[in-house]
């Protein structure tokens, strides 16, 4: 055997003896303070000043300084504006409702039976879950649009009635188009939730005699229930707070709901002071639901599992599986196959109206966006150059005060943790407002620059950023930080070498979820933006009040690229599901 | 030369003192265990030493220079300790290694003795055919090793232990146990290790800190914390024993239905009133005949109950007088329940015990 001790002992004074000035006095000023204070700044700027603003205005004069009740007055007094907020309640009720009619039942045949097709089933919810709301939208309104519709017009050809009988334009077709792609979110907490419980509970209601229906009915849902009814209540909050599509089919319907009735106190003369009075329903009820939500789910009880519970029994269907293969399969129609054909088609089409021919083909849609039409190329380099900074700044923010709150360096982390978490109760169009009360105007003036719409992304999307950083922190053993310390690494060490590649890929997934939500981000853009400033999803708006859809799909068909690009990417690097792992 | 200086350490969190004015020195070289419950204190003491938490009563002081005081401390970095973690914390992102490598590269050490060094020491532990795996490609007992190897190449101070061998299986405990041992012996390493396993620390241990609610009750070679256990908590925390009620009267000793000679006890001192004792249930032995002619106090009874463990028979003897006590006696010796037996006590083996200083 070597030995270690005389070598060493000869080529190296082994360890030179503590010193006193390694003594560090602890002083009442410790510099972590200062990062402390700027962290504190920072999130008073990003949120507690715009949500101030928020509440200050709403009490404010119109155009004046003078504290007064009558913005509420204005905001309340007249029925239409009161109709407007049930009919948004209406709204996201019903369109919830078939969220979660297409997500139970799916999310329980891909997790538990034998149906065929499980993984493109799977794949199928991901292509739904990216494509942004507007453009599905967008792809509805070609689809069953009154006279011009596909679907319209194919049902004409072979009945050969007069009119086709679907018309997007309608309080159902509102929900329909909402519902479809809120499903997404009921369908990821439903599996997670299926896949948790544990089959012998299952087997163990078998074994006493229940057949598989009544299992499911008796055990597996109620089990699960807690987690459906979670998600349901975000998908609520999600759909109540939606912008894009309302304004895209409410409006030709003539149908009105609060986030429609919020843009028209922006048409001139503006007047946020009665935007902000009337956006106050919109925060309790978000506060108020989330609230239920914490309490559905912090009652651990129901979840009777800790990890897998061994091999998962797969429910045998027999001839029942066709059925619901059969109804994934329109599922997977109309949320994803139908609107991505119409829209690819349009893309490509001198008019979308002509149907599929070689004559219809063309590429100057594309040339179009990206050579001549300079307000759609800007739109989309803002677009993707605003998500990439709010992502950047949204993981380094969030991984700041994450690891600060994890590793309590520093006093009071709780409240920088409540900061950062606090703009989920804020729906994102009013978050629009808070920025155009707190940054618009004097002395900021930031109305109409890039600068207002990256922050208020920053803002909208901190706390997922956050969120799913401090999931990756809290994976991390504190063990392995203060082995570094102890060998002899200083704490810059610590995130250099340790902290920084274990964290790599949650980073990286942060990145990409953050940046693909913004690029789709529509409601916290829309009172923002100015000429200069707009992005994709502002701009669909403008392009389908035109009629310009083969310019409007083509852009569509970009986002998507790139958006799809990203997200494959992803994939690759970190598994197939990053994007759905959501809490 | 004393190393290591630990006086009057305490840490509170609000009202709760977790440790409470703990004094303890170390020598050069010496290997000591914090031995105790969950909740102890242990951990709180490792980690003040370790530079993670900082006392807010006394001192640390290693080769007579202050480290810890409530009002100023070298950081963990500048200790020139290390350290091995109940998770091993090897770092997954480095194979072993790197792992091995990252103390002496701290240390900013030319890169060939890094190399050198780490290749010795690889070969030491015997993770010399592994050094380009990743710890995800090493079993439990390997990580251990990673562990000890890095905490050993950088020729520590001191070196501290958090319950290292708690995550590994019976036999590998053992195994690694002497593996500690060993590397110990041969670079004499000063050493505090927190345990709450008495075995383990009777094994590994030149001396042992038993501690209890945030102080220590004794602080002994192994031997002596079983034989000679200071405290009631001491002697029913290292093994089993029993504990009986005895009162001086004159040159004997009363217990309840036997007397023994003072000088024949286990303990000196004893005053006046009545005291605990421990017996350990190995230093009695069940009879199935009166045994003739034997200076030793003998007992009339019952076997109570009995279990059978294999390796002992663990019975319960139940005197005349009212005594219930448990005894260990050989697989050959077997007694039926309700038989009736007599009782051996050897009194060089009963030991006054006192009410720990934590609960006085």
């Amino acid at each position: 055997m070597v030995d270690i001790r005389a070598d060493s002992a000869a080529a190296i004074p082994s360890s030179p003896p503590a010193r006193n000035r390694d003594l560090r006095p602890k002083r009442t000023f410790d510099p972590m303070i200062i990062l402390w204070i700027v962290l504190a700044l920072l999130l008073l700027f990003l949120i507690v000043n715009p949500l101030l603003r928020l509440i200050v205005d709403s009490f404010r004069q119109v155009n004046g300084s003078e504290l007064t009740f009558a913005n509420y007055i204005s905001a309340f007094s007249r029925a239409r504006h009161i109709q407007a907020v049930i009919n948004t309640l209406w709204m996201a009720s019903f369109a919830s409702l078939i969220a979660a009619s297409m997500a139970v039942p799916l999310a329980w045949a891909v997790s538990r039976t034998d149906m065929p097709g499980r993984d493109l089933a799977h794949a199928s919810v991901i292509a739904a879950f990216i494509i942004p709301t507007f453009l599905g939208a967008i792809g509805w309104m070609l689809l069953a649009g009154p006279n011009a519709g596909w679907l319209n017009k194919i049902w004409v050809g072979i009945f050969g009635t007069a009119t086709g009988p679907f018309n997007l334009f309608s309080f159902w077709g509102l929900c329909f188009v909402v519902g479809i792609y809120a499903f997404p979110l009921i369908y990821v907490f439903t599996r997670s939730a299926l896949d948790l419980i544990s089959t012998e509970m299952e087997e163990a209601a078998a074994v006493h005699g229940a057949g598989t229906l009544r299992t499911m009915m008796k055990v597996t849902l109620p089990l699960a229930l807690p987690a459906i009814l979670g998600a349901f209540i975000l998908v609520f909050l999600e759909t109540m707070a939606l912008y894009g599509t309302p304004a895209l089919i409410a409006i030709p319907a003539r149908y009105n709901v609060a986030t429609t009735q919020l843009a028209t106190f922006f048409e001139h003369p503006i007047r946020v002071e009665v935007a902000a009075a009337f956006s106050m329903p919109l925060i309790g009820v978000t506060i108020l639901l989330l609230w239920v939500q914490r309490l559905l789910l912090s009652n651990r009880s129901y979840v009777s599992v800790s990890g897998k519970g061994g091999d998962r029994r797969i429910i045998r269907l027999g001839p029942w599986k066709w059925m619901l293969a059969g109804y994934a399969l329109f599922i997977s129609l109309v949320t994803v196959l139908l609107p991505l054909i119409v829209l690819l088609h349009c893309a490509f089409a001198k008019a979308w109206g002509r149907g599929a021919s070689l004559s219809n083909f063309t590429l100057d849609n594309f040339y179009h966006i990206f050579f001549e039409q300079m307000t759609v190329r800007q739109s989309m380099w803002n677009t993707f150059s605003y998500a990439a900074v709010t992502a950047t700044f949204c993981c380094a923010f969030g991984f700041g005060v994450a690891y600060i709150v994890q590793r309590r360096l520093l006093p009071f982390t709780s409240v920088l943790a409540f900061l950062a978490l606090s703009p989920v109760i804020i729906p994102g169009i009013v978050l629009a407002i808070c920025f155009y009360a707190a940054y618009a105007g004097a002395p900021f003036y930031l109305y109409g620059t890039s600068a207002i719409i990256i922050i208020a992304f920053i803002t909208r999307f901190m706390p997922i950023a956050f969120v799913t950083v401090g999931t990756g922190i809290r994976s991390i053993n504190p063990e392995l930080e203060e082995a570094v310390r102890i060998l002899g690494g200083n704490r810059l060490m610590v995130l250099r070498r340790v902290v920084g590649p274990l964290l790599k890929k949650t980073l990286l997934g942060a990145w990409i979820l953050t940046f693909v939500l913004a690029t789709r981000e529509l409601s916290t853009a829309v009172f923002l933006s100015g000429p200069e400033t707009r992005v994709i999803s502002v701009l669909t708006l403008d392009l389908s009040e035109q009629g310009r859809y083969e310019i409007l799909a083509a852009m569509g068909v970009v986002l998507l690229f790139v958006t799809t690009a990203v997200v494959l990417a992803g994939m690759r690097v970190l598994g197939r599901d990053f994007m759905l792992r959501r809490t | 030369m004393q190393k290591l200086n630990l006086k009057g350490l305490t840490k509170r969190y609000g009202e709760v003192a977790v440790v409470d004015h703990i004094d303890l020195s170390l020598q050069e070289g010496e290997f000591v265990s914090l031995l105790g419950p969950s909740g102890c204190g242990k951990t709180t003491t490792l980690r003040m030493i370790a530079g993670f938490i900082d006392p807010s009563e006394g001192t640390i002081e290693m080769n007579d220079r202050l480290m810890s005081s409530p009002s100023a401390a070298v950081p963990p970095e500048r200790r020139n300790m290390s350290m091995i973690f109940q998770s091993y914390a090897i770092w997954p992102n480095m194979n072993v290694f790197e792992n091995v490598a990252f103390g002496l590269r701290a240390r900013k050490l030319p890169n060939d003795v890094v190399r050198r060094r780490t290749t010795e020491m690889l070969e030491i532990v015997k993770l010399d055919q592994l050094s380009e795996r990743y710890p995800n490609e090493l079993s439990g007992g390997q990580q251990q090793r990673v562990a000890l190897a890095r905490a050993i190449v950088v020729k520590p101070e001191v070196l501290l232990l958090d319950e290292p061998l708690s995550n590994l299986d019976a036999n590998l405990r053992e195994e690694m146990r002497g593996e500690i041992r060993r590397l110990h012996d041969e670079f004499r390493i000063t050493t505090v290790y927190v345990t709450h396993d008495q075995s383990e620390a009777m094994a590994i241990s030149d001396r042992i800190a038993v501690m209890n609610k945030g102080k220590v009750d004794q602080l002994d070679v192994p031997v002596n914390i079983y034989r000679r256990p200071k405290t009631r908590f001491v002697a029913g925390f290292i093994g089993r024993t029993n504990f009986i009620e005895g009162r001086p009267n004159g040159e004997v000793i009363d217990f309840s239905g036997f007397n023994v000679a003072r000088s024949s006890l286990g303990t000196a001192a004893i005053p006046a009133g009545i005291s605990t004792f421990s017996v350990r249930p190995q230093s009695m032995e069940v009879l199935s005949a009166r045994p003739a002619d034997t200076k030793e106090p003998v007992l009339a009874g019952k076997i109570a109950s009995r279990t059978f463990l294999g390796e002992t028979w663990d019975y319960t003897f139940a005197s005349e007088s009212g005594l219930r006590l448990r005894v260990v006696s050989a697989p050959a010796n077997a007694l039926e329940k309700d038989q009736s037996v007599w009782l051996r006590i050897d009194p060089s083996q009963i030991v006054r015990v006192e009410d720990s200083p934590a609960d006085a």
